[in-house]
């Protein structure tokens, strides 16, 4: 009893975090700074799907967790530090709206995420139930985070940041996704994730930026 | 009776050996690929084979037409899970497929000598498109289920949309290529629509679930309606017949004569197997729709080939001609039908279906002829040509055959077609209806000044290409169509001579149509070679006596001016005028010959004139004529598509930002929904 109530604790405090981590990241100009809160953002979905396994005694989410742990935490912010070192782009970037302002729509976002969820969480069995608030309002953010943006590889950040809310909400709704639909957005993540890499050095060769405002003349007059 | 035992095997499995057939000609187009940029691979080997299972098709065709049988059902093995493909062999598909294969055996013949290499598509890729076009069109009319015509339907629409634009380097033929693909897929989409009504909520499409279906008054009138503006889409009839005149030209003639002689047809199978067989009630107001629109298209196309000057305009024009009147045909049937007259239903649908294979026929044969002289002259204006009777005399000669079956002349095929349509339209006074029987009979004359004004057409087709003298100098050198064009002409004259002359063949082939869709057929003949439609006191006719009567006159004639005139022949120029000499710009041109008839009908065109001034040194005149419709209808729609476009296209403002910004927005609005 006391063991199962310091759990949910601790995955109120994770999930806390989780959503700190999407503000951080919102508020963040400096890519490689972007990618570092990225891959923590990944090791405390590791954590928190570690405990969800562990108290509902699933194997399958310690799968799912190892694959977390791989993808999201070593393999892709590694790629993307090579890939931003590669492309030199390092440097800042000025967000389309200044940041004071994304925080107030991220802030308003966050309150309609929780309103969103209060149906959902009763109808959960799940020990996560309060934390469908907090994923929803995760991949709302990453989603602000990607309008935002000029910069072509801090979308991709974005995607990849939605994509783990989507995981979270998963995990906290229904305890995960069965494991080939797994398996599956994990792969699609990767492929899509090279492809886009491609694309990045296709639109560096073009247009010799970044800059996503450049793909403005690309439009049908 | 002879050959029942022998054939017996044969008949019972007409439907695999046709399937087979279809096969062989895809196995042939695929060989076409092998050697792609081989002329003569493709031509002398490919093209005859194909030729030969033409033929072997439409025998197979015949066979399951004598055997008396009246349907074979099949599933393939093919198509998707749980949706299999059905096919079903019955008399309404084996008399298309009878058409399908004697017609396309002659194109394919005259194909093998007409496809050169350097003109667009490389040939074995033309190949390729061909037999895939006649496969897809055979299995159109094979097809049992909704699912499976359609993927024909299309098939067929794309592969001869890529035949369209075999040059497809020249503008106009692209854009003739794209208003031709943007008919057919709307009138495929009316088609679908129309057999998504047609399953009645069962959610099965095959045709039998359909036949079976109870529709209501109201969903019985849209499925026909759909399907008449869909398949009326791809047969041509006004105002859906656009497409006809730009594509036809614009396609090589081998493959115009097979969409004007045979893709046509599928259309008019498409509406019959709806209307007669899917559908289980018919009302007379669809008829008397049916029957006006195949009038008007009939008029109308006939007064506008009149006015043509590209001789394969004119042959499309003369095609929206020929389809007008086979669709009159129909909405007569479907009209005695709904009437509770089915013997004089059998009768207009004779007519309609003995139309179909004669149109097939003679408008191949034209646009093949049209074929040769193109190949001869490089010219397809008809101001520019003139004299080849003397150049060209096989083509010549084939193609006066099919200009006199095509102006309705006796005894050839046109003419039985033509005369049974107004024998039908002979009995319309008894439609128990009071207006009706007193306003239908009128349509006979119209069809009968629609036969007249195609006479007029073909006269002028036919005089302003091969009589006269050379329009152009450059005309002395055209050369006669080569011995695989000659043989592929000829069995299309072929066929027009025998079915005017014996035209029991084609009465019993369609008779067993009638017999299976109306439980009634005409009453052939007393003796062997007349026919009577109906009682032979109202009326009868004979080919073989016509022509032996004409043969009898004729040698008449040449024995009486070789006893009486013998020897007292004085040969001499005729009188010409006062002229001192004659030069060919003092021939009528084809302007000049359609002069009256726009003049008459000048309501029905555009017309922009620019005519000289007394004054000029250099004098020009000038003659644009255009089709009302074009900017009464289609012009307003494509502005009004436009503009939507432009409208919509505002929301592709380019950047990135505001494109996730609009699926952000969009899926916060579904949340508060769901909300």
């Amino acid at each position: 009893m006391h063991r199962s109530q310091l759990i949910a604790e601790s995955l109120n405090l994770l999930a806390a975090s989780l959503l700190l981590i999407s503000f951080a990241m919102l508020s963040r100009r400096r890519t490689q700074r972007l990618i570092t809160l990225f891959a923590w953002q990944g090791a405390v979905l590791f954590l928190s799907t570690i405990l969800v396994a562990y108290s509902a005694g699933l194997t399958e989410l310690y799968a799912s967790a190892a694959l977390t742990l791989l993808l999201k935490v070593i393999v892709l912010p590694w790629i993307l530090h090579r890939l931003v070192r590669k492309l030199g782009a390092q440097w800042d970037s000025e967000p389309l709206v200044n940041i004071p302002t994304t925080m107030l729509v991220g802030l308003a976002l966050v309150i309609f995420a929780f309103g969103l969820a209060q149906p959902i969480s009763q109808m959960a069995t799940t020990i996560t139930r309060n934390t469908i608030g907090i994923a929803l309002a995760v991949i709302f953010l990453a989603f602000l985070m990607m309008i935002t943006r000029r910069k072509a590889i801090t979308q991709v950040i974005g995607f990849l940041a939605m994509e783990n809310g989507l995981f979270f909400a998963a995990t906290s709704a229904t305890y995960g996704m069965p494991m080939v639909i797994e398996l599956g957005i994990a792969l699609d993540l990767l492929v899509g994730f090279f492809i886009l890499g491609i694309f990045f050095f296709q639109i560096r060769e073009q247009f010799d930026s970044l800059d996503l405002s450049h793909l403005e003349s690309l439009r049908e007059e | 009776m002879l050959i029942a035992p022998i054939d017996r095997s044969l008949t019972n499995h007409c439907l695999t050996l046709l399937l087979l057939l279809v096969a062989a000609w895809i196995a042939l187009g695929l060989i076409g690929l092998l050697r792609p940029h081989s002329v003569r691979f493709v031509a002398h080997v490919v093209f005859p084979l194909g030729s030969i299972t033409c033929l072997a098709f439409g025998a197979l065709a015949a066979l399951f037409l004598v055997s008396g049988h009246l349907a074979e059902v099949m599933t393939l093995p093919l198509g998707l899970p749980n949706l299999p493909f059905h096919i079903r062999l019955d008399p309404l598909s084996g008399f298309f497929l009878l058409l399908l294969g004697l017609v396309a055996a002659g194109i394919s013949t005259f194909a093998a000598g007409y496809f050169r290499s350097g003109q667009g598509t490389a040939p074995g890729l033309l190949c390729l498109q061909y037999h895939v076009f006649l496969a897809s069109m055979a299995l159109v009319v094979l097809a049992d289920d909704a699912y499976f015509f359609m993927v024909a339907w299309e098939t067929m629409a794309l592969s001869s949309y890529f035949l369209v634009t075999a040059q497809h380097r020249i503008p106009e033929i692209r854009r003739a290529g794209f208003l031709y693909l943007l008919m057919a897929h709307m009138g495929a989409l009316c088609i679908l629509l129309s057999f998504g009504v047609l399953q009645g909520g069962r959610w099965q499409f095959t045709f039998d679930t359909m036949r079976g279906a109870p529709l209501s008054p109201f969903w019985a009138s849209a499925a026909f309606l759909l399907a008449l503006i869909g398949f009326g889409a791809k047969a041509g009839l006004v105002p859906l017949h656009v497409w006809l005149p730009e594509a036809h030209p614009a396609a090589p003639s081998p493959v115009s004569a097979l969409m004007s002689g045979l893709m046509l047809k599928t259309a008019i199978y498409g509406i019959l197997r709806v209307a007669f067989d899917l559908l289980h009630v018919r009302f007379w107001w669809w008829g008397v729709l049916t029957l006006g629109v195949g009038l008007f298209s009939s008029l109308f196309g006939a007064i506008f080939a009149a006015v043509q000057t590209d001789m394969k305009r004119l042959l499309a024009y003369s095609s929206i001609e020929n389809i007008g009147i086979i669709f009159t045909g129909i909405g007569l049937a479907i009209l005695f039908a709904a009437c509770g007259l089915p013997l004089f239903a059998a009768l207009a649908l004779t007519a309609a279906l003995v139309h179909s294979l004669n149109h097939s026929l003679f408008k191949s044969l034209l646009f093949l002829a049209t074929g040769s002289v193109l190949h001869a002259t490089n010219q397809r204006s008809l101001g520019k040509l003139g004299g080849l009777i003397r150049r060209m005399p096989w083509v010549a000669t084939l193609a006066l055959l099919g200009t006199l079956a095509i102006a309705g002349l006796p005894p050839l095929n046109g003419f039985v077609s033509e005369w049974l349509l107004l024998q039908s339209f002979l009995f319309t006074p008894q439609i128990p209806h009071p207006f009706l029987s007193m306003l239908i009979p009128l349509g006979a004359a119209l069809v009968a000044l629609t036969a007249a004004l195609a006479a007029y057409v073909m006269v002028k087709f036919y005089g302003i290409i091969f009589l006269g003298q050379h329009r152009e100098p450059s005309l002395v050198h055209a050369h006669d169509a080569d011995w695989m064009e000659r043989i592929g002409l000829a069995w299309l004259a072929l066929g027009c001579v025998v079915i005017g002359v014996m035209p029991q063949f084609a009465l019993r082939a369609a008779g067993t149509v009638t017999a299976d869709l109306l439980g009634r057929t005409v009453n052939l003949t007393s003796p062997f070679w007349w026919i009577a439609p109906v009682t032979p006191k109202q009326a009868s006719y004979s080919g073989l006596v016509f022509l032996a009567g004409i043969a009898g006159v004729l040698v008449l004639a040449f024995g009486m001016v070789r006893i009486l005139a013998h020897g007292r022949i004085r040969r001499t120029a005729p009188w010409d005028c006062g002229y001192p000499w004659q030069t060919s710009r003092m021939q009528d041109t084809a302007e000049g010959f359609g002069q009256p008839v726009r003049h008459m009908f000048g309501t029905f065109f555009r017309m922009q004139r620019e005519l000289p001034t007394p004054t000029d040194a250099e004098p020009h005149y000038r003659v644009q004529v255009e089709d009302r419709l074009w900017r009464t209808l289609y012009l307003p729609i494509a502005r009004g598509v436009q503009r939507l476009a432009d409208w919509i296209g505002l929301l592709q403002g380019g950047r990135l930002a505001v494109y996730l910004l609009y699926s952000f927005l969009t899926l916060i609005a579904l949340l508060v929904f769901v909300l």
